[in-house]
């Protein structure tokens, strides 16, 4: 497939060539950490920076020499991702060993201490507990609500019929809205004085309804604006499924008078099964980092804090930096587990059909 | 059946004639579903032409217009068009002089940021994506689940560090800073979605074009480009109404001169309960709607084909 190069041999170690990765590395590692001891932090910083380049630099000329277009076409997408989340990801990693608040100047290395005072203290442990405990029942609540909406949506626009291409984008609409706009004005549909749903109620009852007032009303509010914000991008997803599915293969089953269930998990399933488990994955690491809504709904109110949100305020409103970063990676570490542990069922579920 | 359209079937006006079409009946199904879907929205727009205690009346005002009569009047307001010219300037205290909000600025500023972060992040994934798929590196299928898990991390993670970096450098509060870290934010996602349109293509066609001695870039722009123009614009939309819409990076990151939308939105509605002035955010986010619903309306039959093509093995 590809144009065969004329393999040049790979530079040896010793020699002070621009496509000599290797000590690139090797150096650019010394000096990185030479200079992280000796000099001021931001100082240091440039000399990181420059070392870093360099070995782009090396990287770069070295696949261009060999013919790796494979290398060269991804390079600038690995260092605008390598930059803006692996290296600041790294750093945080780095920070949750120190004890650093972001308002001070002082930073001391404490090792796994922050991790232990998280998941030990006899304040912060509980705690931590009910915000996981919280996070995972309004990830399991939202995301099924928005796959079940979101496919039956799907199903309802699968067809073609007049009209269709306006009123889907009507339905796409709450997916275009700021978070902000979607938050503030369910606060203003749920309020109990002026709200619509209020109103409604009380139109029944002839009493105020104060939905925040118990804990299942605000989880019932946030997951019903969440989800309603949401399910047109799993039904996006389904709906490109649908439509997807050949049509000769339903006059076959129409001409065979093959029932409509049977229909639908020998025909449509199939093809639909791995735009769902895509829609499951996004929708469920999203479920996950949940935390705007909840903001400016409730702000945290009624036990309603999730773990995301709990993240936010220690490292941003009471500048615990360095326990916000330990406590975002034993979130980070659960994520992981939950995404290895689907892809792996969602592996083997594909390879046993 | 496409040669003898008139003008009404063309609009949609036909009978349900083929497996997997329906008719009006379906239509007022669809259309009561979508209605009712679409209500908090337009809920939203119907208040961004109220004046503040019609927004905050019970009950509460649903109607523009009585109809000539057939609705109530306590359930019909005024339509006025105060709140759209106050976005833009308005007394910030009662009796003071009119000032410029600066709306102006934050409206461009979140089509430039997004338009420029998109498009670059559209081009160096695609790039990415085609090395990714015709030139496997060792280990790519690794490099791939790195990528995407950069997108599974909390926000707030990474934020810190690249607060602190961007002080260092000086990008903090400048339109350099928030389009690359809005770039790298769109990669993950136009990556996986772009190397599944390149890996369906039909790789004979690449060939023939090779032996007929086309050059490398030849290949990638007149033969493979041209054949994932849907899945361009479906990423393209999806990049761009999850980035037009990115609240925390902006709000951490932007300074007063880039400041994009949603953070200019929270602003205005600090507060909270009687204290927001829910005319003139909803005229904000009505405002603000308008662009994103535009280019996802106009690009829609791209959306659908484009998702379908990149993602459904066949």
């Amino acid at each position: 497939m590809t144009t065969t190069a004329i393999q040049t041999p790979p530079t040896a170690f010793t020699t002070l060539a621009l496509d000599n990765w290797k000590l690139a590395i090797a150096g650019g590692l010394g000096v990185s950490i030479s200079a992280c001891l000796a000099m001021p932090a931001t100082s240091s910083f440039w000399v990181v920076a420059v070392m870093m380049a360099l070995v782009a630099v090396t990287f770069v000329v070295n696949a261009f020499r060999r013919h790796y277009y494979g290398g060269l076409l991804v390079s600038p997408a690995i260092a605008v991702l390598f930059v803006m989340n692996i290296f600041p990801l790294l750093w945080s990693l780095g920070l949750s060993f120190f004890s650093y608040q972001s308002n001070q100047q002082a930073i001391r290395f404490v090792g796994l201490a922050n991790y232990s005072k998280l998941l030990t203290d006899d304040l912060k442990a509980p705690e931590l507990w009910a915000n996981l405990t919280n996070t995972a029942m309004f990830t399991v609540l939202t995301v099924s609500v928005q796959m079940v909406i979101g496919f039956l949506l799907a199903v309802l626009f699968a067809k073609q019929f007049p009209l269709r291409r306006y009123l889907l984008i009507l339905v796409l609409t709450p997916m275009m809205l700021s978070v902000v706009a979607v938050g503030v004005f369910f606060s203003y549909y749920y309020d109990p004085t002026f709200g619509v749903i209020s109103q409604i109620i009380k139109a029944w009852t002839g009493e105020q309804f104060i939905l925040f007032s118990s804990k299942a009303g605000a989880v019932a509010g946030i997951v019903f604006a969440d989800a309603w914000m949401w399910s047109p991008f799993v039904m996006l997803l389904v709906l490109a499924g649908l439509v997807s599915v050949p049509t000769y293969l339903y006059e076959a089953a129409a001409i065979d008078r093959v029932g409509s269930w049977r229909r639908f998990w020998t025909i449509t399933f199939p093809y639909i099964r791995g735009l769902l488990m895509l829609a499951l994955l996004f929708r469920t690491i999203e479920a996950f980092k949940m935390a705007d809504l909840i903001i400016l709904l409730t702000k945290g109110g009624n036990d309603t804090m999730t773990i995301s949100y709990h993240v936010i305020r220690i490292a941003n409103e009471q500048n615990k930096t360095s326990e916000g970063a330990a406590l975002s990676y034993l979130l980070l570490f659960v994520v992981i587990v939950l995404t290895n542990l689907y892809l792996y069922i969602a592996n083997r579920r594909s390879q046993g059909n | 059946m496409a040669t003898s359209m008139t003008i009404w079937e063309k609009l949609g006006f036909r009978k349900a004639s083929r497996v997997g079409e329906a008719g009006w009946g379906h239509t007022l199904w669809a259309a009561l579903v979508s209605f009712i879907y679409f209500l908090p929205v337009l809920i939203i727009v119907i208040t961004s032409f109220k004046v503040q205690n019609e927004a905050l009346s019970v009950p509460a005002k649903f109607f523009p217009t009585s109809f000539f009569g057939l609705i109530p009047e306590q359930y019909v307001f005024t339509p006025t068009l105060e709140n759209f010219t106050s976005v833009f300037s308005r007394a910030f205290t009662t009796g003071g002089a009119v000032e410029n909000t600066g709306f102006d600025r934050y409206f461009f500023n979140s089509m430039f940021i997004a338009g420029t972060s998109v498009l670059l992040a559209l081009v160096i994934g695609t790039l990415a994506a085609y090395g990714f798929s015709r030139y496997p590196l060792k280990g790519n299928d690794t490099y791939l689940f790195i990528i995407l898990t950069t997108r599974m991390l909390p926000a707030i993670v990474v934020i810190i560090p690249i607060i602190l970096m961007f002080r260092i450098v000086g990008l903090s509060g400048s339109y350099p800073g928030i389009i690359f870290l809005y770039t790298a934010f769109n990669l993950p996602f136009t990556i996986w979605m772009m190397k599944s349109f390149f890996d369906e293509l039909s790789l004979d066609v690449e060939d023939a074009a090779r032996i007929d001695g086309s050059s490398e870039l030849r290949v990638f722009f007149k033969v493979c480009l041209p054949q994932v123009v849907a899945g361009l614009a479906a990423t393209f939309v999806f990049g761009l109404i999850l980035t037009w819409n990115e609240f925390l990076f902006a709000l951490l990151l932007t300074g007063s001169d880039t400041r994009t939308v949603p953070v200019a939105m929270n602003q205005a509605v600090a507060g909270g309960g009687i204290g927001v002035l829910w005319g003139l955010l909803a005229a904000i986010e009505t405002l603000f709607l308008i662009p994103v619903f535009l280019v996802t309306f106009f690009l829609q039959n791209h959306l659908l084909r484009g998702v379908t093509f990149g993602t459904v093995k066949r």
